[in-house]
């Protein structure tokens, strides 16, 4: 057994050289060389500043937390996109909390973006994500928001419109996902425009 | 379900069609030593790695030193895990300067990741610096797959050989393993991720300044290369809290595609070896059939349910499926996935006791949830993790003959092999260890009032996440229903408990049971013997597993997801 407990600490040492070290670091170095910004987290700039990754989810709040009209808004977070706390409110299906957060949500989004009664609002704005840090929605909630935004930047909505088709993202083979809009890509078209 | 998410299906079984055979015959001439090209590649490494153990390669060892070999890796690398953690504080590669990890927390995560279970207690972006992430996880994401495959194939040696007093060595089949298989799939695949949006940088955490002037902090690391081994290993431990529902590990339906094939990629190919070392495909086709069928209609299961949605959300808001609306239940769910190829990748990982999850699970609708934990209360056998999923299929073949024999009254045999009350008794310890260490973890966890408390829900749904937290960790799986607080002092003690009964209480009796085997002579099939290269076989088989599910935890189930599905729709 002391044998065995020899082999086994030098196997650990070993594999952790190769494949903990080795294998990890050269791929990294690897990847800088061939993919540069996707190993670097995708990032997006605006007016020659970084503003976040395209990948990741960000609030279009105010500094007193209030949703700014003239951005398309992310979906509701578990972590009002921490990106150092990703994760899901992990509510189960019939829990009363999850039921009568839904609830709030659908009437602040129908308040915030004008949306009578009668017409449904896709799920996507009134649930939250699994990371908490989604950076899409779906192409009905951008519709809906769409005259919202356009309103408040003295836009005509059909200009709002050909942006989101531009930010929408189409599944691989047409069967990979969903098509959705990315909304950094959204808000950071129009900022340009604006300029 | 949408038609788009039928044919993303049909695509990943047939991506999987493809390389099962492919990858199933690599295997069987990595683990038989058979000469082949590759050998000038990694030849001079693999003996410089034999060299450092201290090991004569071609010696080969009796099930009893097998076993101690195992056993003696897996202390070796709870110890050096354990300390990673704890020092990580000291040691490099932590730019975002995490201190060391508790004593309960560090024994935890070190029996989780030795085991190939990779249950989680801690978020990663916080808890958790570089150099462990790297040196400690990914290293045992390699070597407890590796070990894995290592104990499936001394059991196949064990029934093939005829009159054999040894199983291979356990050092060789780990070292070819690692190196000849695991290795080269990774780097392949980590320039895959890479090139589609997964994150590659030590550089640390990155704040920026966001579009509505306040700031978020990016999180690092070298994502690629552990994300491509935690899912090609059945591991599941994630570098991120969200695991594969996170952007920077899974940033589109490409990858969610990808990493799906690859956590069934080698589970499903090991049948194959199997075949193909029994020198009979068939032999290997039936089990292969058996975990494909399960696995199949399981997932099929989850996927109907998710995209059915929740009709609690109220009249005025859609989850029906349109050109434009994401259908289905989408609370915690990422909208570039979707709801079916979200339960798709969940139900895979459950079936494969990987544990990564694309998604929550402790929002799924209450059926798709009971779903998810069904795959994982088959015993890790539909297809099961790397070789745990194979010896797990091959014991419960092992009933489905005896059953058969016991049916025509006549000793039952397996690959010519007879099965006797030796064999058998260490087969009932097998089926009985998880299952008891489930369900009365979970007895004890549900009387005990501080473990109560860790409950984000209660009712049925509450009860769910007991036992999906106990079932998960003694099946070595991993997956987390994750409203249970776990980073408890009791959690911590009673999951890894669980774990470490999952994993060798369940290895020991496989070995023992291979060595008893072993000794055997191979007979020549007679008239008398039940075919098990066959579809009759293989239904078989799959049905005694759903009968030994259904005995075992039918009750539980029962009070669990089906209570609250039927309380939902009442």
């Amino acid at each position: 057994m002391r044998r065995q407990l020899l082999s086994a600490l030098g196997a650990v040492l070993m594999f952790s050289l190769l494949t903990g070290l080795a294998y990890p670091l050269v791929m990294t170095g690897v990847s800088h060389v061939l993919f540069p910004s996707a190993a670097q987290g995708s990032l997006i700039r605006s007016h020659g500043r970084v503003v976040g990754s395209s990948l990741i989810g960000q609030e279009f709040v105010s500094s007193a937390g209030q949703p700014l009209a003239q951005y398309f808004q992310t979906r509701p977070s578990a972590s009002n996109d921490n990106g150092l706390a990703s994760g899901a409110t992990n509510l189960g299906p019939s829990s009363a909390n999850l039921l009568q957060s839904v609830h709030q949500l659908e009437v602040a989004y129908r308040r915030f973006n004008h949306v009578p009664a009668g017409v449904e609002i896709p799920s996507d704005a009134v649930t939250t994500s699994g990371s908490g840090l989604d950076p899409d929605i779906s192409i009905a909630n951008a519709r809906l928001q769409a005259p919202r935004v356009a309103a408040a930047r003295h836009l005509p909505v059909s200009v709002v419109y050909s942006l989101i088709n531009s930010a929408t993202i189409h599944p691989a083979l047409g069967i990979l996902g969903e098509p959705v809009v990315n909304v950094l890509e959204l808000n950071v078209a129009l900022d340009s425009r604006a300029h | 379900m949408a038609a788009r998410d039928w044919l993303y299906f049909a695509l990943l079984i047939g991506a999987l069609a493809v390389s099962v055979p492919l990858l199933g015959v690599y295997l069987a001439r990595v683990l038989e030593g058979t000469p082949q090209r590759g050998d000038r590649v990694w030849g001079p490494l693999e003996r410089l790695i034999y060299r450092a153990l201290g090991i004569d390669s071609r010696a080969e060892q009796r099930w009893r030193t097998y076993a101690s070999s195992v056993l003696a890796f897996s202390a070796a690398s709870v110890l050096v895990l354990y300390l990673l953690q704890r020092l990580q504080g000291v040691l490099p590669l932590n730019p975002t300067h995490v201190g060391g990890v508790t004593p309960a927390l560090s024994w935890n995560t070190a029996v989780s990741f030795v085991t190939n279970t990779n249950w989680q207690n801690y978020a990663g972006e916080t808890a958790m610096s570089y150099f462990t992430q790297m040196v400690g996880f990914v290293t045992q994401n390699f070597v407890s797959a590796a070990a894995g495959i290592a104990v499936a194939v001394a059991l196949i040696r064990g029934l093939v050989r005829s009159r054999t007093a040894t199983l291979g060595n356990f050092w060789v089949d780990v070292t070819r393993v690692v190196v000849r298989v695991l290795l080269p799939l990774s780097v392949v695949s980590t320039l895959v991720l890479v090139a589609s949006g997964v994150i590659d940088t030590l550089a640390g955490t990155h704040v920026v300044h966001t579009v509505s002037g306040s700031t978020q902090s990016l999180p690092g690391g070298a994502i690629a290369p552990q994300e491509v081994i935690k899912e090609l290993g059945t591991n599941g431990g994630g570098p991120f809290n969200a695991n594969s529902a996170h952007p920077f590990e899974n940033p589109t339906g490409f990858t969610n595609f990808f990493e799906n094939y690859l956590l069934l990629l080698i589970p499903f190919s090991l049948p194959w070896t199997f075949g193909v070392m029994a020198g009979s495909r068939r032999q290997g086709a039936s089990v292969l059939a058996a975990m494909a069928v399960l696995w199949a209609a399981l997932s099929f299961g989850a996927m109907a349910a998710e995209t059915s949605g929740s009709h609690l959300l109220g009249p005025g808001i859609t989850q029906h499926a349109t050109a434009t609306v994401v259908g289905g239940n989408l609370t915690g769910k990422e909208v570039r996935f979707g709801a079916a190829q979200s339960a798709l990748f969940n139900s895979s990982a459950t079936a494969t006791s990987t544990g990564a999850v694309d998604s929550a699970s402790d929002s799924y609708t209450a059926l798709g949830g009971g779903a998810l934990l069904t795959n994982m209360m088959f015993g890790e056998v539909s297809p099961g993790g790397v070789g745990s999923g194979l010896y797990g299929m091959l014991i419960l073949a092992l009933v489905s003959v005896f059953i058969a024999g016991l049916m025509v009254g006549r000793t039952p045999e397996y690959l010519g092999k007879k099965i006797q009350a030796a064999e058998m008794k260490l087969v009932a310890i097998y089926i009985l260890v998880v299952p008891l260490a489930a369900l009365s973890l979970t007895a004890f966890a549900l009387l005990w009032p501080s473990a109560r408390a860790s409950l984000l829900n209660h009712g049925a749904h509450g009860l769910t996440e007991m036992i999906y937290a106990f079932v998960s960790t003694s099946n070595n799986n991993g997956s987390a229903f994750a409203g249970l607080n776990g980073n408890t002092g009791f959690f911590n003690i009673a999951l890894g408990l669980a774990m470490l009964l999952g994993r060798f209480a369940t290895i020991v009796p496989v070995l023992a049971l291979a060595g008893s085997l072993g000794a055997k002579p191979r007979l020549e099939e007679s008239a008398g013997t039940l075919p098990t290269g066959t579809p009759l076989f293989a239904l078989l088989l799959t049905g005694v597993t759903v009968i030994i599910v259904g005995l075992t935890y039918f009750p539980v189930l029962a009070l669990g997801p089906l209570l609250e599905h039927f309380v939902a729709h009442a």
